[in-house]
């Protein structure tokens, strides 16, 4: 019994163990929930997993299912920020203590809510605990916001090597921002969402890019859908500098810009509604704003990376070669920086040129061709945020060594490979025409099903790992468990 | 352990010349084989198939109410209309081709087949194209994706294709073709009832799909067979409960008996709405995974585009 109160609460009230719990359960999910489409349907695995689950899979509710998947993720995700924002940034314990074990039911409620009730038959029992859990989540938003208040006199006039104006750290107003940014834009979908067939009538963003006369409320739901994105983004972009301790110059540069780019962002995914004609410009002009902050936290985690690394094997005028080895001595942290600038790649720029030419490009293509365009932009941005998440993982469970070397990598270039490969897929139609695309996208999904399967197999080898551990009386999560008391 | 750093003998280094020049010629060897697999995917002979459908042929749509959309909506077609019980084929529309010429209802401009079109009120909605008056394209004479041919006299469909769905038509081609005839693209709501009935079926047949029930993406039907999981187009009516050639297909016939109204080919309808100038596009072709094949998915492109994977059929009676 002790034992069991033990790893509870290790797995429940640790930070470690809160995202370990929130990561196998996304793994999990993605597990199961791969084998519905794509190649593993193919294989005839969709048929087995519905079998062998007793899923119903009724075909107009594909859309409905997929918002309830996406959200049953999302919201995990949103969850393992929380924690880790909660670890790295300063907080009353009690307060921490309530945010993290608010949207720990929150999001167990909402994903093992959503998706009982919309691939198992209609509960609507789960649905109420979907509900529920959402709204704990929002809930948690607010205590969550709250306890980041820049304004707390016990927060103020902080170290000057950080931005800071007036006495208020710009940082902890940076995740503020983001924090309150987010609760909006939640409402912002959660509202005009309940609309729409009392909250029972969807559709996919995509299906209707091309529709004349969008309602508000459609409007409001394809706004919320891309902010939140967003602003996961943002957070983990924060994050990412709290893990690297961003500081210095291009931290006081870098921190404006986030605060400024958040709000300015946030307020053009809003004005969609309102007023859409000049929407997008206001979100292009808050993500020059953001990008150029995430901009400067890579030059300084690299320029950090290379310094440490030269530094701890007593190089001190290096040459080019040996500052690149410096910057590549550690794919954990190299690779949760390299995701960003490689997202501007796979993502950014693409985003871009496709706006750019959006008349002469995806708009001559048939609205199916566009809607691959759009699906595949975005799920990589989700992707790239994912294995971020789990290189930080790695890092904070201290992976050594070479298993760390090779997670590492496992997780960075195979990545890599697969964002390029579905970049290409979904850029396809520029450069090979409908009969003639065969041979390419048989290449593309080949290497794109073989790198995602590596990530994921790896993804999987450190799940499987950790919950063995777990059945040991003194096991890593034991020795984790003690740190984090020790903290 | 000692490792031997001495060079190599003459009579080594011509070994390992000898072994270089075996691998790359085994490379290449693998490489033409590669290529020579894949020309011979791309030109192998065309499976023909008589499905005893015949394309001539329409089916009555009845009067009332039925259930459209995803959300299965009420919504009453007060007349009965007949729609054509498979996709136009491209032995068809050679036919028609030549029939057009001769009555200049269309001409061949730069190897193109244009026709005259009244052009569209243009209302300057967001992304909306001006659709202008004059000679629109209907065709392509050579286009790759073209199964008819034209000699310098004639079109005539290839002949392993004669039975297949017409298909890297525009819509101003469709358009013209129903009407040459005094016929009409069905609208989107036409097309749908057809294809569902009065139950709110998400397939033109029931709630399941089956692979051997209509030509979409990794289908496994023989038409995919040294091609790849898109395919190609089956001839219409293909799907009808018959074995060709060792396959067996599932009678996919809709409520009201028409075939292929879900995948093989996207089919053109005939709205064309305020503020838009795309045109719809139903039923799902080869090129798309089941779930596109639902009778109440839309696709949508500009009035011009033409693929191998967008037909149509014809509607009349109001």
């Amino acid at each position: 019994m002790q034992g069991l109160l033990e790893r509870y609460n290790f797995l429940f009230r640790s930070t470690r163990g809160l995202v370990l719990v929130a990561l196998a359960l996304i793994a999990l999910v993605t597990a199961i929930w791969g084998m519905l489409s794509g190649p593993m349907a193919d294989l005839g695995l969709r048929d087995l997993v519905v079998r062998l689950t007793g899923m119903v899979l009724e075909p107009a509710e594909r859309e409905g299912r997929i918002i309830l998947l996406y959200h049953a993720i999302a919201l995990a995700i949103v969850a393992i920020e929380v924690y880790l924002i909660s670890a790295r940034v300063p907080m009353r314990a009690p307060e921490r203590a309530h945010i993290n074990a608010t949207i720990t039911v929150g999001y167990l409620a909402a994903m093992i809510g959503g998706l009982g009730f919309g691939y198992f038959g209609h509960n609507w029992i789960l649905h109420g605990i979907f509900i529920a859990g959402q709204s704990l989540v929002f809930f948690a938003g607010i205590l969550f916001a709250a306890a980041l208040n820049p304004w707390r006199a016990e927060y103020r006039a902080p170290n000057p090597a950080y931005a800071s104006w007036r006495g208020i750290d710009l940082e902890r107003a940076a995740f503020f921002t983001m924090a309150v940014a987010t609760l909006g834009s939640a409402l912002f979908g959660a509202i005009p969402g309940s609309f729409f067939g009392n909250g029972f009538t969807v559709f996919l963003a995509e299906d209707t890019i091309r529709e004349v006369g969008k309602t508000p409320f459609q409007l409001a739901v394809i706004g919320h859908l891309h902010i939140m994105l967003t602003l996961v983004a943002i957070a983990l972009a924060l994050l990412v500098g709290r893990w690297f301790d961003f500081k210095g110059r291009l931290h006081k540069i870098a921190m404006p810009l986030m605060i400024a780019g958040t709000i300015t962002i946030s307020l053009g995914a809003w004005f969609v509604v309102p007023f859409r004609e000049i929407a997008h410009t206001i979100i292009y002009v808050g993500s020059v704003g953001v990008l150029l902050a995430a901009l400067f936290l890579v030059i300084f985690g690299f320029d950090k990376l290379i310094r440490e690394n030269l530094a701890a094997r007593q190089i001190a005028q290096a040459n080019l070669a040996q500052k690149f080895r410096a910057l590549i001595e550690d794919p954990v942290k190299f690779g949760a920086l390299w995701q960003m600038v490689y997202m501007n790649f796979v993502v950014t720029f693409i985003g871009i040129f496709m706006a750019l030419q959006l008349s002469r490009v995806m708009r001559v293509w048939p609205h199916r061709e566009e809607r691959i365009t759009l699906t595949g932009h975005w799920h990589i941005l989700a992707s790239i945020i994912a294995t971020i998440i789990i290189l930080y993982y790695a890092d904070l469970i201290g992976l050594q060594g070479r298993v760390r070397k090779w997670f590492g990598w496992l997780i960075v270039i195979p990545s890599n490979i697969a964002f390029g490969a579905a970049a290409l897929f979904s850029t396809k139609r520029l450069y090979v025409t409908e009969s003639a695309q065969q041979p390419l996208v048989d290449a593309i999904m080949l290497t794109l099903d073989a790198a995602l399967a590596t990530v994921l197999i790896a993804l999987a080898a450190l799940m499987v790992w950790r919950l063995i551990d777990l059945f040991k009386r003194n096991g890593k999560w034991a020795q984790e468990a003690r740190e984090e008391v020790a903290e | 352990m000692n490792s031997d750093r001495r060079p190599p003998t003459a009579d080594a280094r011509s070994q390992i010349t000898d072994n270089r020049q075996r691998v790359a010629g085994i490379c290449v060897a693998l490489l033409a084989i590669a290529l020579a697999a894949c020309a011979s995917a791309q030109t192998s002979a065309l499976p023909k198939f008589d499905t005893g459908v015949d394309p001539e042929s329409w089916a009555t749509i009845p009067a009332g109410e039925f259930l459209f959309g995803q959300q299965s909506e009420r919504v009453k077609v007060d007349y009965a209309f007949e729609m054509m019980v498979t996709d136009v084929t491209n032995a068809q529309y050679a036919r028609y081709l030549n029939r057009a010429l001769a009555d200049a209802k269309v001409k061949i401009v730069n190897r193109q087949i244009v026709g005259a079109y009244p052009g569209d009120a243009f209302t300057g909605y967001r992304h909306e194209k001006k659709i202008e008056a004059g000679d629109k394209l209907h065709l392509v004479v050579g286009a790759p994706d073209l199964r008819i041919v034209y000699d310098g006299a004639s079109f005539h469909a290839k002949p392993e294709y004669a039975n297949h769905p017409a298909v890297a038509i525009t819509w101003f081609g469709a358009k013209a073709y129903c009407e040459y005839f005094g016929w009409r693209l069905p609208s989107e709501i036409e097309w749908e009832k057809a294809a569902r009935g009065t139950d709110g079926r998400a397939y033109p047949w029931g709630d399941a799909i089956a692979k051997n029930q209509a030509n979409s993406y990794n289908s496994l039907d023989p038409f995919e067979r040294g091609i790849g999981a898109q395919g190609d187009t089956t001839p219409v009516g293909f799907y009808n409960g018959k074995t060709y050639a060792g396959y067996a297909t599932r009678d996919a016939q809709s409520a009201y008996g028409l075939y292929d109204m879900a995948g093989n080919v996207w089919q053109w309808t005939g709205e064309v709405y305020k503020g838009t100038h795309y045109r719809y596009l139903r039923g799902g072709s080869k090129q798309n995974y089941e779930y596109n094949l639902r009778v109440w998915t839309r696709n949508s492109a500009e009035p011009d585009y033409y693929a191998a994977s967008v037909g149509f059929r014809c509607a009349r009676g109001k």
